[in-house]
């Protein structure tokens, strides 16, 4: 049993790492900063979610855990605002992203605000 | 009700935080909850939207579901990032949003957000425009299933 529990925590921290690492990786090889946040979104939500994940299981049933899910929710309530306030200012800053497709004429609603409609 | 379940979340969260258990800190602990609760009766923070209990049994079944979905498409984004060619097809799209309630929205737009490969860049009222990564990103948002289970969540209040 503790043996399973020390596999399966090592096995979540290795996979975390493994993600933050894809993560990080991406960041340095996609073109542009739109594309870049996708990638820093793969760190923060699996690389952070198994990492605690793994440290939880190390940590066992006690309040270092119930810290670290903390922790998490911290993270999981941050993280999308704060990737979405980046996002908007570079857009109101004018940095167009570089699209293959822009379906924000043709997919639903058309937006209201004029300023919206640029094309890339 | 909301402050009673405000002050006594304040509460426990200051238990789980101290590490200290004498009849002293435990009351000033207390007494700090409940100076909380009014502090955010008076700054109008302690409504549906702040502190928004209705969304408690929804949230128990929501959350593993997104988990799921944020691996998922973390996967997906993962062989995009790995893959020799790095086949990106960055989409930019327009979707609405059916929820009703402040705190629905803000689920919804973060709950792209926070799945990799889309990210909500613009919420103007309830019309989210989103860019993928990968086109089919796009089309999976556009198709609407995260909107539906969203509005499911938020009515299961």
């Amino acid at each position: 049993m503790r043996l399973a529990v020390e596999l399966a925590s090592w096995g979540f921290i290795l996979l975390g790492s493994f993600f933050t690492l894809v993560g990080a990786f991406g960041l340095v090889r996609m073109p542009e900063v739109f594309a870049r946040m996708h990638s820093a979104s793969v760190l923060d939500t699996l690389g952070v979610g198994l990492l605690i994940a793994g440290m939880c299981l190390q940590a066992g049933f006690s309040l270092v855990t119930l810290k670290l899910l903390f922790l998490l929710a911290l993270f999981f309530f941050t993280a999308p605002v704060v990737t979405h306030a980046l996002a908007q200012a570079c857009l109101h800053e004018g940095i167009k992203p570089r699209l293959v497709e822009d379906r924000r004429g043709t997919a639903g609603p058309r937006p209201s605000d004029p300023d919206d409609g640029r094309q890339p | 009700m909301r402050y009673v379940s405000l002050a006594g979340l304040l509460f426990a969260f200051w238990l789980a935080l101290s590490g200290h258990y004498t009849p002293m800190l435990i009351t000033a602990g207390a007494l700090c909850s409940v100076a909380c609760v009014f502090a955010a009766i008076r700054m109008r923070s302690a409504d549906p939207e702040g502190h928004p209990i209705e969304l408690f049994w929804g949230a128990i079944t929501y959350f593993p579901w997104l988990f799921v979905e944020i691996a998922k498409s973390g996967w997906s984004v993962t062989k995009v990032i790995l893959h020799p060619g790095l086949p990106i097809s960055p989409t930019m799209t327009v979707v609405r949003a059916s929820q009703k309630t402040p705190a629905g929205l803000a689920t919804y737009a973060n709950s792209i957000t926070l799945t990799p490969g889309t990210i909500t860049v613009e919420v103007n009222g309830n019309e989210f425009t989103v860019h993928a990564i990968v086109r089919d990103g796009a089309l999976d948002v556009e198709d609407g299933r995260m909107d539906r289970r969203v509005s499911r969540f938020e009515g299961a209040a």
